[in-house]
């Protein structure tokens, strides 16, 4: 715990929290993470909260089948990742689907609005296909003050429909990525 | 050297007056061995998610802490996985034991080499990644121990078993998975688990 939770770039401090509490009030309490800027809030208030166990991964698609043993064992979880991970766990998303497992993904986004870094767009623009391909329900939410509301609504459905639902958290919603001072 | 113990043998040995221990295999021979000796609620043998196993018996571990878990795989999964290695030994479930049954061949496919033939060390890099508990085990005596340990260590532990090439008959488990999923979440959580 070096640091505190903090008001990090753009509106992620801010929306961090309400998201925050509305994982804890729909009963989460397993995040599972590869750290992320845009997600930073989100892990910090987990790693802090003594009622979170907050598990850092090595690759996303670990994030898939810990949360699925997760929920055979009674407990609902969360998983936090980039665009990019989603491609790490495509396969390992069969595991949801095959055995009706609810998972709720929290996904920030690269490779769209403003995007600096064209090594980001293939799997960027690819994101919302290869889930929908995988069987998982995809929400968009780009409106921080609809945000926690959008989270709510995907964890309600996750978890009463068996599902695993992504909510896309767009790259106008998080503030794009400048690097060198260059925007 | 692949070993000379009996895959499914070792596994009955492990299995004996199991209580009330969670089981999840990974795909391919454990799941058939598992299946061969046993359909109980608290089974859970993965058919596919190749790479998952360690990951999804550590979810149970969490979830379940008064209970202990026990995840058999087998050395081709556990390669694919190696980073789920890091990831339960950071997360330092007490409750949860993996068990490599290594023949050193991708079985389901061929039993082309896997890295373990080439001396890839897998209990090695269990340690590497910080497993308070590892053990190979290359002799029957050593298995009882084995099973003990798997009950009472504070875990997490990781053991791999040389076995024998055996060309041993696929025995299925369940297909499906949401009678998998169910079976196990009302033995766990009791009946009203399926209306959650």
């Amino acid at each position: 715990m070096s640091e505190p939770v903090s008001t990090f770039q753009n509106p992620a401090g801010v929306w961090s929290a309400a998201v925050y509490d509305v994982l804890k009030a729909g009963n989460v309490r397993l995040m599972s993470f590869v750290p992320d800027g845009g997600h930073r809030g989100l892990i910090e208030q987990g790693q802090l909260d003594p009622e979170m166990q907050a598990i850092t991964l090595s690759t996303e698609e670990e994030g898939i089948a810990l949360s699925a043993g997760a929920w055979v064992g009674g407990q609902r979880s969360v998983l936090l990742m980039q665009s990019s991970g989603v491609g790490n766990c495509i396969n390992m998303l069969s595991l949801l689907k095959t055995c009706q497992i609810p998972l709720l993904m929290l996904v920030t986004m690269r490779g769209e609005w403003a995007e600096f870094n064209p090594w980001q767009v293939p799997m960027g623009q690819a994101t919302p296909k290869v889930l929908e391909a995988m069987g998982v329900l995809v929400q968009r939410s780009d409106d921080p003050a609809t945000l926690a509301g959008d989270v709510d609504a995907a964890l309600r459905l996750a978890y009463s429909t068996y599902s695993p639902v992504a909510v896309l958290l767009s790259q106008k919603l998080l503030g794009a990525k400048a690097f060198g001072g260059k925007k | 050297m692949s070993g000379v113990l009996d895959r499914r043998a070792v596994m009955g040995q492990l299995l004996e007056e199991r209580g009330d221990l969670i089981v999840t295999t990974g795909l391919g021979a454990t799941a058939w061995d598992l299946a061969s000796l046993s359909d109980s609620p608290l089974d859970f043998p993965l058919w596919g998610a190749m790479g998952g196993a360690v990951m999804f018996g550590l979810g149970l571990a969490l979830a379940q802490p008064e209970r202990r878990v026990l995840v058999f795989t087998g050395d081709g999964e556990a390669l694919m996985g190696l980073g789920a290695f890091s990831t339960a030994s950071v997360a330092r479930p007490g409750n949860l034991s993996v068990v490599v049954l290594d023949n050193e061949r991708y079985g389901e496919t061929g039993a082309q080499r896997t890295h373990t033939a080439s001396g890839v060390d897998l209990e090695a890099v269990a340690r590497a990644c910080g497993f308070p508990h590892t053990v190979t085990v290359t002799a029957q005596e050593q298995v009882a121990a084995l099973r003990q340990s798997i009950h009472t260590a504070d875990g997490p532990l990781l053991a791999v078993v040389k076995v024998a090439r055996t060309p041993d008959p696929m025995t299925l488990p369940p297909r499906d998975g949401t009678y998998l999923k169910n079976r196990m979440r009302a033995a766990l959580l009791g009946p009203a688990a399926i209306f959650e």
